[in-house]
């Protein structure tokens, strides 16, 4: 890639930083610069998040419908899966997939409910009822 | 304190790498050399396994390694640890900060508030370099960036014990005090080739190195049968993200492996390295125009069973350029 071939996209990485990149100068030697995004990427990103905001919609309407506990739609809030879920309470995945049941999840003692709201970074009452 | 010389690189390990050699004293370890004697190559696709519900591919070895091998082939000994205790690793941490000795720091990025929030996933492989203290604040040299920063206490010890896959466990390295000054770039540079040569061309598991790209190309053809459109789009951009984004994998590390090999020159006049050198570029070139036609797919401009076989095919062209490419670099004298 030539050095006037990098792409310059403007992309999440505005306000934040821009990427050092290689490529060749008029020489034909490699040198190093800047960009500040590609749209392959920008892509890549977008959809990923607009994948997520999905899930997350169908997670909350699952706890309106009392298909599933809030814990689904915060873990999915928090991008994470049963593994990464698992590593930051303690819990069992498997202990993790009984609590997504709105049965089992209104019977979970405080200290449990406590853990899954320090996890994610709500309150106990905001756990219960999510927005 | 020694001033800490914060030089921005495009891939987290391979600048933490070369900074902490350029603090320590070791020169003229750039990026790319550090990449290229750390042979950074690398592709594994593990099957069955699933990573944020997508498949499980990454064009780079474990958190460290690169560090790892760079210092070993320089002759730099170095200290490497992973703690049990939060509170240990950041009380050693600052024992090390004490003696002004800047130290690299493998964390996650979910937490990492200086990173664009469309950035922090669950991604526990990231490297920083911490290299000092000011009041309660972490002097941060984060290699990707621009600009060094900071980060406070809490900040930093919830970083270092990110949890999930790869979890940082607190993992610190750097080289030992004492610094060898004598060190051969030149050996470190052929066996640093070698190295590579074998785990992308030699790898005799299916699905790591440069067969593991075949893998994926033919998994890539069963896709969209099996999961549909939108998901097997999702699936691509999954690979877009690993290949040029999360670690500059794909293009990314090729244009930085094919400037290794203009460098190496320099230091063992052989022309097949630059010769070599070009058809990294070439190949960086075909890996970007994959992500390209991934992305079409993934936008929902491309839907078709053929779309799909043509980006397998692309894998494919690019499997076997670099399989030519890897059997040259198997008929360098020193290799």
């Amino acid at each position: 890639m030539k050095i006037e071939d990098v792409p310059q996209d403007e992309s999440a990485l505005k306000d934040f930083t821009n990427e050092l990149c290689y490529a060749k100068d008029e020489n034909g030697r490699y040198t190093t610069t800047k960009s500040k995004g590609w749209n392959v990427k920008k892509t890549a990103l977008d959809e990923t998040w607009n994948d997520i905001e999905k899930q997350k919609q169908i997670a909350l309407e699952e706890v309106k419908t009392g298909i599933s506990s809030p814990i689904k739609y915060y873990m999915i809030k928090s991008l994470m899966d049963l593994q990464i879920l698992s590593a930051y309470t303690g819990f069992w995945k498997i202990t993790i997939k009984r609590h997504f049941k709105p049965s089992v999840f209104s019977k979970l003692n405080e200290a449990r409910l406590k853990k899954y709201a320090s996890v994610f970074n709500v309150s106990v009452a905001e756990l219960k009822n999510p927005k | 304190m020694k001033e800490f010389k914060h030089i921005q690189s495009a891939h987290c390990e391979n600048g933490v790498t070369s900074n902490l050699m350029n603090f320590y004293g070791v020169k003229g370890i750039t990026e790319p050399l550090a990449f290229g004697i750390g042979s950074g190559l690398f592709y594994i696709h593990i099957p069955f396994l699933k990573i944020n519900g997508g498949p499980a591919i990454s064009y780079r070895s474990f958190p460290g390694v690169i560090f790892k091998r760079t210092s070993k082939l320089l002759n730099v000994p170095i200290v490497s640890k992973k703690f049990n205790s939060e509170e240990k690793a950041m009380d050693y941490l600052d024992e090390l900060l004490e003696e002004g000795r800047a130290t690299g720091c493998q964390v996650g990025v979910y937490n990492l508030p200086y990173f664009a929030p469309e950035y922090r996933f669950h991604f526990n492989a990231h490297n920083i370099i911490v290299y000092g203290k000011k009041g309660d604040d972490y002097l941060i040299s984060d290699p990707t960036m621009e600009v060094k920063t900071v980060l406070t206490r809490a900040e930093l010890q919830l970083v270092r014990f990110a949890k999930g896959p790869l979890a940082p466990k607190g993992h610190l390295y750097l080289p030992q005090k004492k610094v060898i000054a004598q060190v051969d770039i030149s050996q470190a540079i052929k066996k640093g080739i070698k190295k590579n040569y074998k785990f992308m061309y030699k790898s005799p598991v299916a699905f790591v190195g440069l067969s593991g790209i075949g893998y994926t190309a033919k998994q890539i053809t069963k896709w969209r049968a099996k999961l549909g459109v939108r998901k097997a789009g999702l699936y691509l951009g999954q690979i877009i993200r690993m290949q040029e984004e999360i670690g500059t994998g794909g293009g990314g590390f090729r244009y930085i492996y094919a400037a290794f090999l203009e460098e190496a020159h320099a230091y063992i006049p052989d022309d097949a390295l630059l010769d070599l050198s070009n058809d990294f570029t070439k190949s960086g070139d075909l890996w970007r125009n994959t992500a390209v036609a991934m992305a079409q797919v993934l936008k929902g401009r491309k839907t078709e069973q053929s779309d799909f076989l043509e980006i397998s095919e692309r894998l494919k062209e690019i499997e076997a350029l670099e399989r030519a490419t890897f059997k040259k670099i198997g008929n360098l004298s020193f290799v």
